[in-house]
This record gives C-alpha cells, sequence and structure tokens, in this order.
C-alpha cells in the first residue's frame, strides 16, 4: 500500500516540477535571449523579474477566449489537451535519481520501471502530433493546416533517425531498453556519449526537430504561417499549446541527460554512496541530474538564438538523406564492433 | 565547398561560441524611468520662448521664425505694447498668440537660428504625449518659461558661438 502513496506523492510531485521548469523556461528564453543579444531581458515583475511567469500566466488566463466558429469545436478544445497530457506523459519512464530509502524500504525514483521505457518515451512523443495536427486541423484555416502538415511530417520523418540512434544505444548498454538499465550501465564517467558521439547527435538534432525548436521551428515560423498549427487558438489553450512545447523541452533534456550523459551519475558517487547516508546521497543524485537537464535546456535556448530557421526541403533532406542513413551506418559500425573486438 | 564545410558543424559551433560571447558583454540597455540616457549637448527636443533677465518676453513677433520653419509649424498674431505692460514685454511690439504645432515641428533648429532677438531656442525637453492631435498644438502657456523657473539653454548658445 505505501508504494501506492509513494508513487502518487512521485507523480504529483514530478507534475508540479514539469509545470513549473516549463513556467521558468519561459523566462529562462527571454532572459537568454536577451543576454545573447545584450539586452536585459524581463525585470519588471518581482526582483530580476523572477515573477514574470506567473504574470504571463495570469494574463493567458485572463484573455478573451475565441472558438472559430467555423472550427470543430470538440477537436479545437481536445488538441491542447492532448499535446499537454502526451507532454507529461513522457516523464513517467525517467529515473530521477538514486533509490531513496523511506522507514527501511527502498523505493525507485521512477514512476514506472518499465522494460520497454526508451519505446515508451519514443510512442508516447509520437502520439505528441496527433495534438497538433487535430489542433491544426479543426481550425479550419489553412495557417494552422499548413504548421500542422508541416509539423506532423517533421515529426514522424525525424523520429526514425532518432529511433535509430537509440538502437546502439541500446546495443552498448547490455540490450536493455529500460532507462534504469542503459543509466545503470553509464557508472562514473562511463558516459555513453564517449562511446557513441555520432549517436548523441543524430539524437538531439532530432530532439530539436522533435520539439518543433529552432532550428527546426517550421510548424511555427513566424514569418511565413502567422502562428503556425496554433494559429486560431487564445488565451489558456494557446497557453498549454506554448506549456506542453516547454514541457516537451524538458522531457528532451531528461531523456539526452539519461541515454547520453549518465543521467544521474557522475563520478565520486560509488565513493558517496559509502561515506554518506542512503537518502543525502539520492538527492545529490537527483541534483546532478537536473544540473545536465538544465544545461541541456540552455543548450536548447542557445542554438535557438544562434542558428536560423531551415527552409523545408532542407529540413526533409536532412532527416531522410543524412541523418536516417547516418544513423544506419552507425548501428551497423557498433554491431560490428560490439561482434568482433568486444567478445 | 569541402566536405568539412558541407558538414556545417564546424560553422554552427563558430556561430555558438559567438553568441556565448555576448553571454557576458555589458548590456547596452538602460532600466529607462531609473536611468535615463544623458541627452547630447546639442539636442533638439521642445520649444522655449525666452525672457530676459527683468523677466521680460524677448519675443517681437517679427514672424522670422515662421518665416524660416520648413514645416510651416509656427503661427503668430502680434500685439502692440500697451502703456503699464513695459514690464511685461521688452519691445513695443509683442506676440498675442505664439503657437507651435509640435506634429508639424521637425525640430530642425531654424527658428532659433532666424530669431534676432534670441527669444527661441530648442531644449533637451521632451514633448509630452497627448491623446488628441488638438493638443500638440502648444501656445505660449506652454512655450514660454516661467519667470521663477528659468530653463537652461547654455548649451545650445555655444553651438552658435563655434
Amino acid at each position: 500500500m505505501t508504494i501506492f502513496i509513494f508513487k502518487a506523492v512521485l507523480i504529483f510531485i514530478i507534475f508540479l516540477i514539469s509545470l513549473g521548469i516549463a513556467a521558468y523556461s519561459t523566462y529562462a528564453e527571454r532572459k537568454v535571449a536577451a543576454f545573447l543579444q545584450d539586452r536585459i531581458g524581463p525585470d519588471r515583475a518581482g526582483p530580476f523579474g523572477l515573477l514574470q511567469p506567473l504574470a504571463d500566466g495570469v494574463k493567458m488566463f485572463l484573455k478573451e477566449e475565441i472558438i472559430p466558429t467555423v472550427s470543430d469545436k470538440w477537436l479545437f478544445i481536445l488538441g491542447p489537451c492532448l499535446f499537454m497530457v502526451t507532454a507529461l506523459m513522457t516523464s513517467a519512464v525517467i529515473p530521477w535519481g538514486m533509490p531513496l530509502e523511506i522507514g527501511g524500504k527502498i523505493y525507485k525514483l521512477q514512476v514506472a520501471d518499465l522494460n520497454i521505457g526508451i519505446l515508451y518515451i519514443l510512442g508516447v512523443v509520437s502520439l505528441g502530433v496527433y495534438g497538433i495536427m487535430i489542433g491544426g486541423w479543426s481550425s479550419n484555416n489553412k495557417f494552422a493546416l499548413l504548421g500542422a502538415i508541416r509539423a506532423s511530417s517533421q515529426m514522424i520523418s525525424y523520429e526514425l533517425a532518432m529511433g535509430m540512434s537509440v538502437i546502439a544505444i541500446i546495443l552498448i548498454s547490455n540490450g536493455s531498453l529500460s532507462l534504469t538499465a542503459i543509466v545503470e550501465s553509464q557508472k562514473g564517467l562511463n558516459w555513453n556519449v564517449f562511446y557513441q558521439p555520432v549517436a548523441f547527435l543524430i539524437f538531439i538534432i532530432c530532439a530539436f526537430a522533435e520539439c518543433n525548436r529552432t532550428p527546426f521551428d517550421l510548424p511555427e515560423s513566424e514569418s511565413e504561417l502567422i502562428g503556425g498549427y496554433h494559429t486560431e487558438y487564445s488565451s489558456m489553450k494557446l497557453g498549454l499549446y506554448l506549456f506542453a512545447e516547454y514541457i516537451n523541452m524538458f522531457i528532451s533534456s531528461a531523456v539526452i541527460s539519461c541515454l547520453f550523459f549518465g543521467g544521474y551519475n557522475f563520478p565520486g558517487l560509488d565513493y558517496l554512496n559509502t561515506v554518506l547516508p542512503v537518502n543525502l546521497v539520492s538527492l545529490i543524485s537527483i541534483g546532478i541530474l537536473f544540473v545536465k537537464i538544465f544545461f541541456f535546456i540552455f543548450f536548447f535556448m542557445w542554438i535557438r538564438w544562434t542558428i536560423p530557421r531551415f527552409r523545408y526541403d532542407q529540413l526533409m533532406r536532412l532527416g531522410w538523406q543524412i541523418l536516417m542513413p547516418l544513423s544506419i551506418i552507425n548501428v551497423l559500425v557498433t554491431g560490428a564492433v560490439l561482434t568482433f573486438f568486444n567478445k | 565547398m569541402t566536405w568539412i564545410e558541407r558538414l556545417y558543424l564546424p560553422a554552427i559551433f563558430q556561430g555558438l561560441s559567438i553568441t556565448i560571447k555576448h553571454l557576458f558583454k555589458k548590456k547596452v540597455s538602460l532600466r529607462y524611468p531609473e536611468v535615463k540616457r544623458a541627452f547630447a549637448a546639442v539636442y533638439r527636443g521642445m520649444h522655449v520662448l525666452k525672457r530676459d533677465e527683468q523677466g521680460r518676453e524677448n519675443c517681437t513677433a517679427c514672424g522670422l521664425c515662421a518665416v524660416a520653419c520648413p514645416a510651416e509649424a509656427i503661427t503668430m498674431v502680434a500685439a502692440e505694447r500697451k502703456k503699464g505692460e513695459e514690464n511685461l514685454y521688452r519691445e513695443e511690439k509683442y506676440a498675442a498668440i505664439y503657437e507651435i504645432n509640435m506634429l508639424r515641428c521637425i525640430f530642425c533648429g531654424l527658428c532659433e537660428e532666424a530669431c534676432p532677438k534670441d527669444a527661441i531656442y530648442l531644449t533637451d525637453r521632451l514633448v509630452p504625449s497627448e491623446y488628441s492631435r488638438g493638443k500638440f498644438v502648444f501656445g505660449k502657456d506652454m512655450l514660454v518659461e516661467a519667470v521663477d523657473q528659468r530653463i537652461d539653454i547654455s548649451k545650445r548658445k555655444k553651438v552658435y558661438e563655434i
């Protein structure tokens, strides 16, 4: 019974953290953008503008809610809900840290230790396309539809290369699909990024495309498509779309950290395990994971304010003609090396 | 292009290094209401109609400023000084109405150049914002400096001394 209470509390905390980080990502995005452009950024609401996400949220709630008369009302409402739900669902299989010990019992800091963890993430992420597609299509607006078509074809194209790059990771982490096992196989500084730099490169490029971030933010390219798939959305439904994108960014940063940068592992973790109490080590490992996640969120923003947007044919060419063959070659080479040299 | 250039990765890393350098650069923004950017000494802002040391209006309504104005923003009506008004106006003629349309004005400063009586100057004050166009036609109530609140135009005067 206590396991249910623990999981419920864990889910609630992860839910809150996801929303909190998404909210502060909007603030961080504006601050990073400003700093990279020699500006100051929002600094009026609270000290250093720290209450800015609150002000933005209140603004979103108070805006007039418009549902176009020509739209399909139920699908129009369903779109952002679905996108938000899929964004939040992905966090279920991420191992957030070393196990906690409460009352003599060991609890894993993971909502569900699925043995197909990484497959689950890829599956749920591809469900996110439906949120965008339903929203864009039901708006009955050509710009929204174009944005939605762009988004879905882009996400489907890049999922392939993403999946292939993950196969190489699975190969070197003893063939397990469980995220816990993948993280556990990267003890110390034994991180996958050092063994699989090509897979890392492919994965992070695909992660940018999956999150609809620059340089692949064609689904909502403001200069061409007004707002892309969320052109017709207003008030908190627009807020949900924007929010869910930041949650996606947070989750993909977490996945990148787990797959390639050892998740909560850091050099000296085993030593700390012998001298410090279990729960303290657990908290330190959570902190380490979040440092990695924050770095990748910053990296997402850093890229956004550096590289201009791709043209759509370039995007498709990169996905199908470069990343896809490259990831297949990577899998083949990894497999060959493991078969002939490692035994 | 060589194959390294076709990879685009070196170019991307170069771009990233440029943007990260800007993260630590001095910010150019000013926190406006608290910190104000200093005006240049020759800044041409809202006009002032000057008084002399005894508080009498310098303007004699000769109309040279209105003629010089390329935007035709200045209009005036002249009047004769009555007995007992010597403490108000320096010479026998004065401007009963003096209006500048701040929406027409291009702040070129030709009026102050044309003025033979040192009466009109551009200052470093900004024209305040208003809700209707009519309010931008500034009369003497807005333009003439108060006797007890003189407006410093020494910086502008220096421009002409050089």
